[in-house]
């Protein structure tokens, strides 16, 4: 019998604002310890918070460009808790009321024709405050605190319990991480800590009740999380059919094992005595402040895929891969502006293709992409009228990502990579090959389709790739009769 | 020149009769001299306070380019130890904040200075003003000066007795639940508790921070509408401040009270109330209406409710605000510990005194899972049945009077065997605070006569929300027409 694995993703990301969410304080990576921490970051007496309205435009722009909610009163509430790393000995966050609720989004699992789309629904989202970091590594047994982290905004992302395996969650966390960074309110660095996920994984018997689930803290990479899951849905499954049951528990990834391990159970939990923040007034959005954020925000990545798919005629597959990250729907954008709008199937070849295939190769974004979209417009430009063939183009591009030349037409000239177009010279050299190649023409009237591309590659290769294939053809069957 | 009111000593430094250092200078002596019995003041410091006094003469020599020199400029004044105070230690009475040194100033004490206000020193009150008697203070006592066998009332008892005995002419103080009115009464007093947002509780250590209102403390409602001109106005930085035009609270001073009405409401008057406390009130409302006003009856049939409620919306609040103090960052650390745990029970254990360890049980135990609907939830409601009582009162007359206390000023020990008879000292007073509105207390008799010392009686008005300046007006005349306020302890003569 089969189990039915169900996840659920909670996922902090830090948000793009200059201050902090409730003092003027800098959030800024990489500081000294605690130089961007003020009075009221360290909690002194007296200190109270004030909201950062940029934090809740951020909000904002998350329910818009999820189709959720957004909460036109919303409250502040104080999660209550003792750790050094948490000055006021409470977190201020949202509880019953987030500013944001429902909405989802799209996610494509698989790759290529195979892939399937689904729907993965948002229960909330709601902005809380960081706490800072505990340094227990740099004491030798005693514990630094640094309290530059404390206050730095987040927007908590919870989803339903919808994601069936773990490279479900996975495309969830990536489609989520994609978007925090299209919007521009996250910059989704992972390795400093910008967008972490925790996932509440569970096992049943399909058609079942849900199972206990379990928690796993502080996933920071997309491997990792597929790891994790993995081994705590076969932890579950084994202990399960050896007839223990699972207890609700928090447990935490070890990257080094690849084993997840329990950090504390439901028994010790802590009672977080949540209440209304007296500090802070409720949270009111208008429909008008609404309409304001919604005129800034920037074309979303499904309605832009519809329309590349539309516009372009490009298929799912390669809509969807021109519209993972912004920045590389803007350089296919730019691209087909400049090449014109019937070219967009060609340019999305390229930048889903070689283009991505240089940067995969270099790890490079496609931000730092030493071809430029003009650039790559331009080796376009020169297939499209026939001055070069794909082939030459590739050899183009490598020299202008090499940095060899910068403009196409220079390369092309310089290289003498110009495709022969003139039909005498073509005529001229097929003659030669047929002559050349007695034995593939017998062959090719005797039949054999076989030959007749082994004679178009020798006049190909008799031009170093610069004849136009199609013009070598139409000769080749002109001068055979076929 | 120490009985003198707040415009007289700045009408004295205007002709330059004497100068601020001097007028300082006066009171430090004072302090020096009365106060090891009163035990007002936590904190002094001659040096300091003499650099503000020099500075503040400075000021009123030059002028201040243009703008007109604050009538408070140069006058001394002492702030409750809750505020914090740069280069001052701010102790709010507690052992686990004893050698804390603000590194920034209060909102509120910040525009006292920006005034000229020469800051005299820290005022002793109940620890993190939990207390309605000062007992609970780490600091030890405050005396009352009209008895040193009584009680000066709480949690701003240091002000009180410092005023009362004229070691300082005027103070700051704070109100969470009657916290300036109940120690203006039981020290013959007048105290204001301004509508809450009105003052900036930007530096004031919070207690419980929808209740908590900073407010004066001086001789004369007079002297009240000055400081309160100063201290009031919206701060950034307290995002429960109210963004409003600025006011002359003395504005309305002169007016004379025909045609006022003032609202008796009957659960005031009802049982638990002295005898003696009845009569100074009863007394004061016939002064009112030989002033003019009228006197109707109202009802606030929620207000037995107010205590209950308070004690759980107050200590949920205040179990919040102290989870700060836990010895990480500064204050109280304990010395010996084995693991974190550990650190922050001993740090807390020795830090905190036995009544605000109640209060942190108590709100603890109210917003805990499974209790949180049943009694914080549920006093949430009461708290608005209370604010509507006041709001049906209100369309029936302009002010309302009552007793500030219950009693007058009791003997040290006399409650503080029994929390629950303490915190019915402040039944009168509470309502106020749960609704938001102003309140106020002023001097209106004596009780106790019986006794070798005449204990001062407090009467209360309370206002409509942003009734300020028609308090004290109401005050005001009441004062013009009485000499009440004028009396004095034996130490201030």
């Amino acid at each position: 019998m089969s189990w039915e694995i169900v996840i659920g993703l909670e996922t902090h990301a830090q948000l793009r604002t200059k201050s902090k969410i409730f003092s003027g304080s800098s959030i800024a990576f990489g500081a000294e310890p605690n130089v961007q921490a003020n009075a009221v970051d360290i909690a002194l007496p007296g200190v109270l918070p004030v909201l950062n309205r940029e934090a809740v435009v951020c909000a904002i722009k998350f329910g818009l460009a999820v189709g959720a909610k957004i909460a036109p009163r919303s409250i502040f509430a104080r999660k209550n808790y003792f750790y050094p790393d948490l000055p006021k000995g409470y977190q201020i966050s949202q509880f019953e009321t987030p500013v944001v609720s429902g909405g989802g989004l799209t996610i494509r699992v698989g790759s290529g024709d195979t892939a399937t789309e689904k729907f993965v629904r948002l229960t909330r989202a709601h902005l809380e405050e960081d706490a800072g970091k505990s340094l227990h590594e740099d004491f030798h047994g005693r514990t630094g605190i640094d309290l530059n982290r404390a206050g730095t905004p987040l927007l908590e992302i919870v989803t339903e319990p919808d994601m069936r395996s773990s490279a479900e969650a996975v495309a969830y966390a990536k489609a989520l991480h994609a978007l925090v960074q299209w919007i521009g309110i996250c910059d989704g660095n992972m390795q400093e800590g910008s967008f972490r996920c925790d996932a509440n994984v569970s096992v049943r018997r399909p058609g079942e009740a849900l199972g206990t689930r379990r928690e796993i803290k502080n996933l920071n990479s997309f491997r990792f999380m597929q790891q994790a899951i993995d081994f705590e849905v076969q932890w579950q499954i084994n202990e399960i059919e050896e007839g223990r049951a699972i207890r609700q528990a928090t447990v935490l990834f070890d990257p080094d094992s690849g084993e997840t391990r329990s950090m504390r159970s439901k028994e010790d939990a802590h009672d977080y005595r949540y209440f209304p923040d007296p500090d802070l007034l409720p949270l009111e959005i208008t429909a008008d402040w609404i309409d304001q954020v919604k005129s800034g925000l920037p074309e979303l990545p499904q309605a832009m895929k519809a329309r590349f798919e539309s516009d372009y005629g490009l298929s799912s597959y390669d809509a969807a891969a021109l519209t993972t990250t912004r920045a590389t729907a803007e350089f296919f954008e730019d691209t087909t502006a400049a090449t014109g709008k019937g070219n967009g199937k060609l340019c999305a070849n390229w930048v889903t293709g070689e283009l991505a295939a240089h940067l995969n190769k270099t790890d490079m974004p496609i931000e730092a992409s030493p071809v430029s979209a003009a650039q790559l417009a331009g080796v376009i430009r020169r297939i499209a009228d026939n001055t070069i063939s794909n082939k030459i183009a590739r050899d183009v591009f490598e020299a202008l990502w090499s940095g060899e030349g910068k403009d196409v037409d220079a390369v092309i000239e310089a290289k003498g990579w110009k495709q022969i177009t003139d039909t005498g010279a073509i005529e001229a050299l097929v003659d030669e090959v047929l002559a050349a190649n007695q034995k593939s023409v017998e062959e090719y009237r005797a039949g054999k389709e076989k030959a007749f591309n082994a004679l178009v590659g020798q006049a190909m290769k008799a031009t170093k790739g610069k004849a136009n294939p199609q013009q070598v053809t139409d000769l080749l069957k002109k001068k055979l009769g076929a | 020149m120490i009985n003198a009111s707040l415009k007289q000593l700045s009408s004295a430094l205007a002709a330059k009769k004497l100068s601020a250092v001097e007028m300082a200078a006066i009171f430090l002596d004072r302090i020096e001299k009365f106060n090891p019995a009163l035990n007002a003041f936590i904190t002094t410091d001659r040096e300091k306070t003499l650099i503000q006094a020099r500075a503040a003469d400075e000021a009123r020599r030059v002028g201040s380019g243009g703008t007109a020199i604050s009538p408070l400029c140069g006058i001394p004044l002492a702030h409750k130890d809750i505020f914090c105070t740069r280069g001052w230690r701010t102790t709010c009475g507690s052992k686990i904040l004893a050698n804390f040194v603000s590194p920034y100033d209060a909102n509120v004490v910040e525009k006292l200075a920006a005034a000229g206000m020469v800051t005299l020193g820290k005022l002793n009150m109940d620890e993190f003003a939990m207390g309605s008697s000062n007992e609970s203070s780490y600091f030890g006592p405050v005396k009352n000066p009209w008895d040193v066998s009584c009680v000066p009332g709480g949690s701003s008892g240091g002000s009180a007795a410092a005023i009362a005995a004229r070691l300082t002419p005027a103070a700051t103080g704070t109100d969470t639940g009657g916290s300036i009115r109940q120690p203006a009464a039981l020290c013959g007093l007048t105290g204001l508790k301004p509508t809450y947002g009105v003052v900036s509780r930007y530096g004031m250590v919070a207690f419980a921070s929808s209740l908590d209102q900073a407010g004066p403390m001086a001789k004369s409602a007079e002297d009240c509408a000055l400081l309160l001109s100063a201290m009031a106005g919206f701060d950034t930085r307290d995002s429960t401040s109210l963004e409003r035009t600025p006011e002359d609270y003395g504005r309305d001073l002169d007016k004379p009270l025909a045609g006022l009405r003032i609202g008796l409401p009957k659960e005031f008057f009802g049982e638990g109330m002295d005898a003696d406390v009845r009569a100074a009130v009863e007394t004061a409302l016939t002064e009112y209406r030989k002033l003019g006003a009228t006197t109707v009856d109202v009802r606030l049939p929620n207000s037995a409710l107010s205590v209950p409620a308070y004690y759980v919306i107050a200590p949920a609040e205040a179990s919040s605000n102290l989870s700060r103090f836990d010895g990480v960052r500064y204050g109280h650390r304990a010395a010996e510990y084995a693991d974190l745990a550990e650190m922050y029970s001993r740090s807390r254990a020795q830090g905190f005194g036995a009544e605000v360890k109640r209060r942190i049980l108590i709100g603890t135990y109210v917003l805990s899972h499974g209790y949180y609907d049943a009694y914080y939830l549920q006093a949430q409601k009461i708290r608005r049945l209370i604010a509507a009582d006041f709001v049906a009162a209100f369309k029936e007359c302009d002010v309302i009077m009552g007793p500030t206390s219950p009693s007058v000023a009791f003997a040290f020990g006399a409650k503080s065997a029994d929390p629950v008879q303490m915190y019915l000292s402040d039944i009168y007073t509470i309502s106020t605070n749960l609704a938001g509105l102003p309140g106020m207390s002023l001097p209106c008799g004596f009780g106790n006569t019986q006794l070798a010392n005449p204990m001062p009686v407090g009467l209360q008005i309370i206002g409509n929300w942003f009734g300020e300046a028609k308090m004290l007006n109401v005050a005001h005349q009441y004062q013009k027409a009485t000499d009440w306020h004028t009396q004095m302890p034996e130490v201030a003569k």
